[in-house]
């Protein structure tokens, strides 16, 4: 078996003196999705800030295709093709759909190149180029989040909550990109609230609650074992 | 008609460096959020350094211009984003305001210091070359300074709408760490605006000085025309500050020649610039509060009630020993030491407690002793009304900024004091031009004191008597709501608070606390004068007070005695730069100032020295039978003096550490 993309060993993190991941082991093999599921507060968005740079570890390692990423800085980590989509609206407020894009290219993409992606895929963001991104819809928003990942063609690509304050016809046509990019070879690391949706797009599933992953496996075997946990229990 | 032309010209000319140094302004603002106090004084600096090498070197003018703008301005911009503005974005508006403000302090010490008073000339560029115009002249270095902003313009919007690093610039203001994940990095972004904006000063600064002349002072207070032109533009707008500046470069052409020249109108022309900032200001639609946000504050400890009667007491013995064996001129100068403390214990109210700037103590204190020293009224009564009157300022310059917080507050502050020194205390029927007046000592109930030892010794009484003042405040229901209001304007206002009348007269208690230490220090002096509350000093006394503790009263007392020992003493000033230097990039960590980790010394002398003292003091008597608790009780109270007296030791300061203040809240 050929080095996973994603590692991740016996990590530990806390806010202060509040422990919230407490020996997380995750692998992710080249080329696969695996969606990340759980409770709210269960430590997902932590694993994030922790694999993307913007946060230290207390303990505990993760290795990007096999390199071991201990103290890397955020804006390196995105340069060598990690690309991290965060909670919330990633996209600046007060620059224009077109700014936005151009700033994407800091990860190694040709500005032409990014906007040529990203208006083939979201026609939409064409005929708003000149629209600050603050003042589109969410959906829109997200398209834009979205566009980076298309077309900086990571070697990772983490996905928090893409969903967050959105319809679910437009949270499924999200996952149609997430699909597309997934089948161009990227692997993907994507934590959603709506597990059935996250869960058709996957070729794995973990389940993380309490600051640890409580079960891994294929996404039939997770849904039908861990419904109990992910489709609401704990939240 | 060919006269208006001339001074056309000459408004434009000086309107354009005035945009120039402003946008560099803008554009430190725009990307770091930090306003940069020092940046007419970094152009100051660099003004100097141009004569060095172009007049002093002799080297030849371009590579002057090309070292000092294209080098050493750009190493200074470096080493400002590296190591003294990291992170100061998102401070305290105190905090960030006064960092700057000691880089202000730091250029005029660096220029006092290197540059001794000498005649020194710059040459405009060209000075032979001139065109005519009509009936008129225009220079070439009109022409070239006019040139020069409008490359300065065009250059700031390619890089700033055409580039993806002015892209970057933009974005970092609004999510930092979102432009990490992008793979941008807000540091260099941050640096690399530090970097033009102090070239930007420089270059406003060498095209001007061949007009205002080589002088620390004046060049460093051109910056108020450029604070004014960033204002109009809401300190974004680049367009905007270009305009402001070119019309305030107008105006201030126009002002001298086309106003009455008599009275109180013909000082107007003085204070064009402030004037300007000032209306720009209080014009200005309502400044956002950031919802949500709490600012980390951690407040300074509050000492009971004993121990700050102790310390009180203290402070009072060591100035009567002192004022008993002290020269007059010493005596004096602890009597300026104590009228500085108590307009820092304004700033402790106002600052400290209110959160707010105010950078027009001094003109409060001004406006004290000229009311004591016109009232005449040598008592109780007269010390009253000098500090009413000082109130009634403070809420007047209050009410027409009611709805500004922060930065601009701050600024407008700055503005008014300017108004005041240069229009007010001047007028005949205040301290007169370069006058003063004379003041008769205070007498109290009837008995009056004429000794300075005397005079100095009530000084510290008042002293103390308003820090207790205070204290009980920021122990009570007032306290309560000051911070509150503080660490979470929004939260307040939703609470129902009304935040803005409350706010006048927290302006007008403090202001008439700097108006009561004017009265003390005219009748100190017997003699005042406009010159010595000009509004520049009321810079390094916010900055020694912030450094040294402006939330608490041993700060105040600290400052004040910093504050005269930076005027008087040559010999301690290196020292004392250290200090502020070591203080100011500390208040990044502790907003609380030198203060907080004097009482943090005192603890850790109170749990380290207490045991070991403890243990020393019993092996004595060991051999005594009698119950150890007795004992222990004498030997804790002995070794809890011998604490105290170590960490009193030269500092007469007035506040122990003690119950922290959120169990007091
Ligand atoms: N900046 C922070 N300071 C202190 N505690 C935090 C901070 N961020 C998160 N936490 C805590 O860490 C725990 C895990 O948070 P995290 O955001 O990682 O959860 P999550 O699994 O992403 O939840 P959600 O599904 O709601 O996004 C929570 O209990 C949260 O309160
Ligand atoms: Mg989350």
């Amino acid at each position: 078996m050929s080095i996973p993309i994603l590692e991740v060993v016996d990590l530990h993190a806390s806010y202060g003196r509040i422990e919230v991941l407490r020996g997380v082991d995750l692998t992710i093999p080249k080329g696969a999705v695996m969606a990340l599921l759980g409770p709210n507060g269960g430590g997902k968005s932590t694993l994030t800030k922790i694999i993307s740079g913007q946060k230290a570890p207390t303990s505990g390692h993760v290795h990007l295709a096999g390199v071991n990423l201990r103290d890397a800085a955020p804006e390196d980590l995105a340069r060598v093709g990690l690309c991290t989509v965060p909670e919330g609206r990633s996209v600046f407020p007060n620059l224009t759909v077109e700014e936005n894009l151009t700033l994407m290219s800091y990860a190694g993409v040709p500005a032409e190149a990014v906007l040529e992606t990203a208006f083939a895929y979201f026609p939409r963001l064409l005929e708003r180029r000149k629209q600050l991104a603050g003042t589109m819809s969410g959906g829109e928003q997200q398209m834009l989040a979205m566009s980076r990942a298309l077309a900086s063609d990571p070697a990772l690509l983490l996905l928090d909550e893409l969903s967050m304050g959105l319809a679910p016809l437009i949270v499924d046509e999200l996952y149609e990109t997430v699909a597309q990019i997934a089948q161009s070879g990227v692997s993907i690391l994507c934590i959603e609230q709506f597990a059935r949706t996250a869960l058709r797009v996957s070729d794995y599933a973990a389940v993380m609650t309490g600051g640890r992953i409580v079960a891994t496996g294929e996404p039939e075997e997770i849904m039908a074992t861990m419904s109990d946990v992910i489709l609401g229990g704990a939240a | 008609m060919s006269s208006f032309l001339a001074y056309t010209i000459f408004g434009l000319f000086s309107g354009a460096a005035y945009a120039i140094a402003a946008s560099g302004l803008v554009l430190t603002y725009t990307t770091t959020r930090v306003f940069n106090i020092a940046h007419g004084a970094f152009g100051m600096v660099l003004s100097y350094l141009f004569w060095d090498f172009s007049v002093k070197q002799g080297l030849p003018i371009w590579l002057s211009l090309v070292l000092v703008l294209f080098v050493v301005a750009p190493a200074i911009g470096w080493f400002i984003a590296r190591f003294v503005a990291k992170g100061l974005g998102e401070a305290p508006v105190s905090v960030s305001l006064v960092v700057t403000v000691g880089l202000l302090v730091g250029c005029i010490g660096f220029a006092t210091q290197v540059y001794k008073p000498e005649a020194r000339t710059v040459l405009p560029f060209f000075p032979e070359t001139s065109f005519s115009l009509g009936e008129t002249n225009i220079t070439a270095h009109q022409v070239i300074t006019i040139l020069a902003s409008i490359a300065v313009a065009v250059g700031l919007y390619l890089l700033l709408n055409r580039t993806r690093i002015g892209t970057a610039m933009r974005a970092s203001v609004d999510n930092p760490e979102l432009l990490k994940l992008f793979g941008g990095k807000p540091e260099a972004v941050a640096t690399l605006s530090w970097m033009i904006g102090i070239s930007l000063a420089g270059l406003g600064g060498i095209l001007l000085v061949s007009t205002v002349g080589l002088d620390t002072y004046s060049l460093t207070l051109l910056v108020i025309n450029a604070y004014a032109a960033a204002m109009l533009g809401r300190l974004k707008s680049l367009p905007l500050t270009f305009l402001g500046a070119m019309g305030l470069g107008l105006l201030s052409s126009y002002a001298p020649v086309y106003l009455p020249q008599e009275g109180l109108i013909g000082s107007v022309d003085n204070v064009v610039p402030a004037l300007f900032l000032f209306i720009v200001i209080v014009a200005m639609p309502q400044a956002q509060l950031r919802i949500g946000q709490v600012k980390g504050i951690v407040s300074a400890p509050l000492p009971s009630l004993p121990k700050a009667l102790g310390w009180g007491a203290a402070l009072l013995v060591f100035v009567a020993l002192l004022s008993g064996t002290a020269s007059e001129a010493n005596l004096l100068l602890v009597g300026t030491a104590a009228t500085y403390a108590i307009v820092m214990l304004s700033l402790v109210l106002l600052t400290g407690y209110g959160g707010h700037v105010s950078l027009a103590q001094f003109t409060f204190a001004g406006v004290g002793a000229l009311t004591y020293a016109k009232l005449d009224e040598p008592n109780l009564y007269g010390l009253l009304v000098s500090a009413l009157v000082a109130a009634g300022v403070g809420a007047l310059v209050a009410l027409p900024v009611l709805r500004l917080t922060g930065l601009y507050l701050a600024l407008s502050t700055l503005a008014f004091a300017a108004i005041m020194d240069k229009m007010l205390f001047q007028a005949d029927f205040a301290f007169g031009f370069n006058g003063t007046l004379p003041a008769e000592r205070l007498s109290i109930l009837g008995m009056s004191i004429t000794s300075t030892s005397g005079y100095v010794f009530v000084m510290a009484a008042f002293f103390v008597l308003m820090a207790f003042a205070l204290l009980l405040v920021r122990r009570g229901v007032i306290g309560r709501m000051l911070i509150a209001m503080r660490d979470s304007p929004a939260a307040c206002g939703t609470l129902g608070l009304d935040m803005r009348w409350f706010r006048v007269g927290l302006f007008a208690a403090s202001a008439g606390m700097a108006g009561l230490a004017g009265g003390l220090y005219a009748g100190l002096r017997q003699s005042v004068g406009a010159a010595e509350f000009q509004f520049f000093n009321s810079l390094p006394l916010l900055l020694l007070a912030v450094v040294l503790g402006v939330t608490s009263v041993t700060g105040a007392a600290l400052g004040g005695t910093g504050l005269m020992l930076l005027y008087n003493y040559p010999d301690a000033q290196g020292l004392l730069f250290i200090l502020i230097a070591v203080g100011a990039v500390l208040l990044g960590r502790n907003p609380n100032g030198l203060a907080i980790y004097l009482f943090r010394l005192g603890n850790w002398l109170q749990g380290r020295l207490g045991p070991v003292l403890l243990s020393r003091l019993p092996a004595l008597p060991a051999d005594d039978e009698r119950p150890a608790s007795r004992n222990d009780d004498s030997v804790v109270e002995e070794d809890e003096t011998t604490v105290t007296s170590t960490v009193v030791a030269g500092r007469p300061a007035g506040e122990p550490r003690e119950v922290p203040a959120h169990v007091a809240r």
